[in-house]
Order: structure tokens, then C-alpha cells, then sequence
């Protein structure tokens, strides 16, 4: 009886096209609610943004279109090509490292010890524990009199470094927060890797007396490859728009020496109340993650090519 | 054990204590500042255990009443956030897997790639037309940026997995779809609902970018009240670290508690996130 009543709106709906099955339609129900809130907090913001894009649209003052002319501010605007700058080497760096020492943490725990376990719960602390908690105590890690990590490098023979109070150090000083965050996520991905990997080459390569080198150099490395890709692109996305750690931190400091393109961003939208012009920033740093993913899925291209090209 | 197994053993356990060690020395020296008084958290050389804990400090903090109401803040926004994705976030992972709506999917990754900020801009615009700012309503809503993505991306997968045949039979037995969701299909993904609900609450109670700008005085969420401490209390680190720790405890909690969901929730959604 309730089938029946509930099949009737369904087949009503597929009218148009009698001869296709009655069941798809019915799922939509289960969706519509869902498809109200993303159309509500991630399509209308999207659709907005760009709109705001073309105006000039300060808070307290009317608003007027103007075009393009948002962005072509932002070709000449000294700021914030060099937070582009700031953000390419910030991010490069926080994908590169935690990639190698995520990696190499995988091997480890892919082996089998006691504690296992609870000792991958430990390492996985960093991730998810609150940024800005986080941020609070790595600032006084880094104080240059007080802190403990000057004290650390003293005993193994180190001057003192300023760390993020120096233009020429802020940058390394952060992305060895954001490393310590990060690897984790590499390890995770990577060890789901290295878990769907067959025995059998490992095997022949035993027998044919490879060391352990060899071995992760021939067969581990390129098995997890695809592993490795997705915790790269993964990892980029986050350390672009990476934002907790640096606010929290240094604000962009000292002066604008760590300043990435989404802390400007924070800046001309949330401090000068610049609404249109942020917008536009917001839109070409939406383009330019899309940019640098798209580079890396092309390199990843390449590379199978090659790999095909000369393997073959 | 050969001599060779027992070197390789050793190497093992150097190479785990080398690993963990960041992050366990880490959270230590976090437990060791929250309990020093501010003449040993000045000296130098640092001093890992004091003479004296200084428990005043977690005192201090739980017993300001504005801490209590950032903490009950917090509770409100992840709570609701959360438990509103869930609402529609499961149902709507069961239909998108079930009609093998793959394409959808865009939607949230486009939603995975953009900045928070970029959410922030236009939604602040409208609370302040909406006259909403001052209150947690749009803290709530901007948190579903966060929830609803995670909770449809994870339940997507976890339904992808689920048998298809007892729902079939219930189909033919005579069962409308909502009754083979409520009761054959939501019985079964509870696992999956709670890796969800485990990273949809982390995620939320540790979001900090849409607070500072949203968050009046009152309105405070903790990481935002923490971080508001930093520049009052410059040189009083007990208590700031004390602070910190208070805020990112649950979540610390719940990811040696719940490591196992945690693993899973996040390798699935990042392996289909790349």
C-alpha cells in the first residue's frame, strides 16, 4: 500500500520519459535537502564573489560596477605578487618535505611491532589536534631567549636563530610547523599504499639477493606512486590556502616577509573592508589552486609517458 | 633470533621512537608549560620538570566565566553544525550513492579546494543584511562549509560498500525507498556515520577562520578565545599554555580514543578527495 503511494509522485515526475526506469528519480528526495544547503553556503557564495568582483564595494560606502578593473589592480599591485612569492615557496616546501618524511614513516609502521596501534594514534596527534592551541605553543618555542627549541640547538652546538622574528627565517620556521602537522596525512595515505602492495615481487627480489635500497627503490617506490600523487596534490591544496598556523603565528610578519596570499587576503577583506577587491583576490586565488593542480596532474601525465616510453 | 633480526629489531624500534618522538616530546613540553609558574617558564636553561606545579594555571582559566562561556559557545556551534550535516548529509550520501551521481561529487571537491575565506566574504555580507552578527547563527551556518562536505564525501564511500541486496528485497517485499533507508541501509552504516560524525566535530570544534571574523565578544568559540589571550597576555605562558591545552584536549582525546575511525574516515576521504 505505502509503495504504492510513494511510487505514484515518482512516476508522475519520470512522465516525460516513460520508457526509462522508475527508480533514479526516487533517490532525489534523499538528496534535495542537502542540494538546498550546498546551493546555499558554497554556490550562492561562489556566484556572489564573482559578482563582487566587478564592483567596487567598500563597507560604509555605495557600491559601483566597475568591470574589470579589481583585477587589474592586482597586476600591479607590489602586495600581493609578492605573496604569491611567499606562497609558491611556502607551499613547495610543505608539500616536499612531509612527502619524503611521510614516506619514510610508512615504511616503519607498515612493519610489525607491539604498540603498534597506539603508537599511529600518537603520531596522528599533530593533525588533529587545534591549529591555533597549536600555534601558541610552537610561538613560544620559538622565542629567541626563552624558547626551547634556541635551547635544543645550543646543545648540539647551534647559534640561537631568530626563527619567525626574522624575515630571512619565518618561512622555514613555518613550514617546520606545518611539516610537523602535515606528515602524518602523508603517512596515512601512504601506508594505505604500501597495505595493498603484493607479496610476490618482494619474494623474487629476496631471492635475487636485493638489499633494502633496491628494494624500495624498484618495486616499493613505483607501487606507491599513486599513493604518493594523491597525498602530493592533497597536501598542496591545504598548504596554499594554509592559514591557522601563519595568523596565528606571525600575522604575515615580520613586517610582510611570511604574508601568503591568503593572509593578504584576510587583510584587504577583514581589516580595510575592501569587499570587491578581496573578491577578486578570492577568485584568482581559487584559479591559481586550480592552476597548480592542474600543472601537477600534466607532470604526473608526463611522467606515466615516460615511464612507458622508456620501460617498454 | 639471529644476530641479524636482533639489529634489525633495534633499528625498528629506533626508527618508531625517532617518528613519534616530535609529536610525544611536543604535547609533553605543551603538559609542562600549562604546569610551570612563570619563574620557571622564564628560565634558562628551560626547566622540563618544576619543583612546584603550578595548577593555579588550568584554575585560572576554568574559572573565569568567560571561559565558560566560550567552551559552552564551542559546544553549540560544533554541536549543531554537526548534527545538521548529519541530518542531511547521510541521506543525501545514500541517494548520490545509489544513483551513482558520481558527477556531484565536483561540488565538493570544488568545496574542498576554496578557501574558507572566499565562503567568509559574501556570507558576512549577508548575516549583516540578515541583522544575524552578534549571535551564533551564522557561526553555525558557515560551519556546515566544513561539516557538510566531510559527512555527504564520507557516507558516499561507506554506502558505495554496502550490500545492495537486502535492499532489493525489502524493495520487493514492499518496503517505500524511506523505509529501506530508515530501516535496512541506516542500520548498517552506523560505523560509517560515526567516522563522520568523529571527523565532522573535530574538524568543526578546531576551525578557527570563520570565528575570527564572525565571533562578537560574546560570541566567542575557544580557539578564538585563545588566540584573543595571545596578545593580552604576552608574557604569562602558564596559563596560556594551560589555555591551549584545556581547547585542544577533547579533540586529542578522541583521536587516541577513536584512532581507528579516524584512520579510516581520513584515507578514504583523502584518497578520493586527491
Amino acid at each position: 500500500m505505502s509503495a504504492l503511494t510513494q511510487s505514484s509522485p515518482a512516476a508522475a515526475q519520470s512522465g516525460a520519459a516513460p520508457e526509462k526506469e522508475l527508480r533514479p528519480p526516487s533517490y532525489w528526495p534523499f538528496v534535495v535537502p542537502a542540494l538546498v544547503v550546498v546551493l546555499a553556503i558554497i554556490i550562492f557564495p561562489w556566484v556572489f564573489t564573482i559578482w563582487m568582483s566587478l564592483n567596487e564595494w567598500k563597507v560604509g560606502s555605495p557600491t559601483t560596477f566597475v568591470g574589470l578593473s579589481n583585477y587589474l589592480r592586482l597586476t600591479g599591485d607590489p602586495r600581493f605578487i609578492e605573496a604569491i612569492g611567499h606562497t609558491l615557496v611556502y607551499t613547495v616546501l610543505s608539500v616536499l618535505l612531509p612527502l619524503v618524511l611521510g614516506t619514510l614513516a610508512a615504511v616503519v609502521f607498515h612493519q610489525k611491532f607491539a604498540g603498534r596501534g597506539f603508537l599511529r594514534g600518537i603520531f596522528i596527534m599533530p593533525m588533529m589536534a587545534t591549529p591555533v592551541a597549536i600555534a601558541l605553543v610552537w610561538t613560544m618555542m620559538f622565542h629567541p631567549q626563552l624558547g626551547v627549541l634556541n635551547y635544543l640547538l645550543s646543545l648540539v652546538g647551534i647559534s640561537p636563530q631568530l626563527w619567525v622574528f626574522h624575515p630571512a627565517t619565518v618561512i622555514p620556521s613555518l613550514v617546520l610547523v606545518e611539516t610537523w602537522q602535515w606528515t602524518p596525512l602523508v603517512m596515512l595515505i601512504v601506508l594505505g599504499g604500501l597495505a595493498a602492495i603484493p607479496t610476490e615481487p618482494y619474494e623474487s627480489a629476496q631471492i635475487d639477493g636485493a638489499n633494502f635500497w633496491q628494494v624500495f627503490r624498484f618495486i616499493t617506490l613505483p607501487l606507491i606512486m599513486p599513493f604518493l600523487f594523491i597525498a602530493g596534490m592533497i597536501r598542496m591544496i591545504d598548504a596554499v590556502k594554509s592559514f591557522d598556523i601563519i595568523f596565528a603565528i606571525t600575522q604575515g610578519g615580520p613586517g610582510s616577509a611570511s604574508e601568503t596570499i591568503n593572509i593578504y587576503l584576510y587583510s584587504v577583506a577583514f581589516t580595510y573592508y575592501d569587499l570587491g577587491y578581496g573578491s577578486a583576490i578570492a577568485v584568482v586565488f581559487f584559479l591559481l589552486i586550480v592552476l597548480l593542480a592542474a600543472v601537477m596532474l600534466y607532470a604526473r601525465q608526463r611522467m606515466l609517458w615516460t615511464e612507458i616510453a622508456s620501460g617498454a | 633470533m639471529t644476530p641479524r633480526q636482533i639489529i634489525g629489531r633495534i633499528g625498528l624500534w629506533f626508527a618508531v621512537f625517532v617518528i613519534v618522538s616530535p609529536a610525544i616530546l611536543f604535547f609533553l613540553w605543551m603538559a609542562s608549560l600549562s604546569l610551570k609558574f612563570e619563574v620557571d617558564n622564564a628560565a634558562y636553561p628551560p626547566v622540563f620538570i618544576p619543583e612546584h606545579f603550578a595548577w593555579k594555571n588550568y584554575a585560572d582559566v576554568l574559572a573565569s566565566n568567560r571561559f565558560l562561556t566560550y567552551f559552552i559557545n564551542s559546544l553549540i556551534v560544533t554541536g549543531s553544525a554537526t548534527a545538521l550535516a548529519l541530518l542531511v548529509g547521510v541521506p543525501a550520501g545514500y541517494g548520490i550513492a545509489r544513483m551513482a551521481a558520481h558527477k556531484s561529487a565536483i561540488v565538493i571537491l570544488i568545496a574542498r579546494i576554496t578557501p574558507g575565506l572566499s565562503y567568509l566574504i559574501p556570507l558576512f555580507l549577508l548575516f549583516q543584511w540578515l541583522g544575524l552578527l552578534g549571535t551564533l547563527v551564522p557561526q553555525i551556518i558557515i560551519h556546515l562549509v566544513v561539516t557538510v562536505p566531510i559527512v555527504i564525501w564520507i557516507m558516499i564511500g561507506y554506502f558505495e560498500t554496502t550490500p545492495m541486496e537486502l535492499e532489493e528485497a525489502a524493495l520487493i517485499d514492499g518496503a517505500t525507498r524511506w523505509q529501506v533507508f530508515r530501516h535496512v541501509a541506516l542500520p548498517i552504516a552506523r560505523p560509517g556515520i560515526a567516522v563522520a560524525f568523529i571527523l565532522a566535530v573535530i574538524f568543526s570544534w578546531n576551525n578557527f577562520v570563520f570565528g575570527i571574523v564572525l565571533a562578537g565578544r560574546e560570541t566567542r568559540t575557544l580557539p578564538v578565545a585563545v588566540y584573543n589571550m595571545i596578545s593580552f597576555d604576552q608574557l604569562s605562558w602558564g596559563p596560556l599554555a594551560a589555555a591551549a591545552l584545556i581547547v585542544t584536549f577533547p579533540v586529542l582525546l578522541l583521536t587516541v580514543l577513536a584512532q581507528r575511525q579516524i584512520v579510516a574516515g581520513l584515507t578514504a576521504g583523502a584518497v578520493k578527495g586527491g
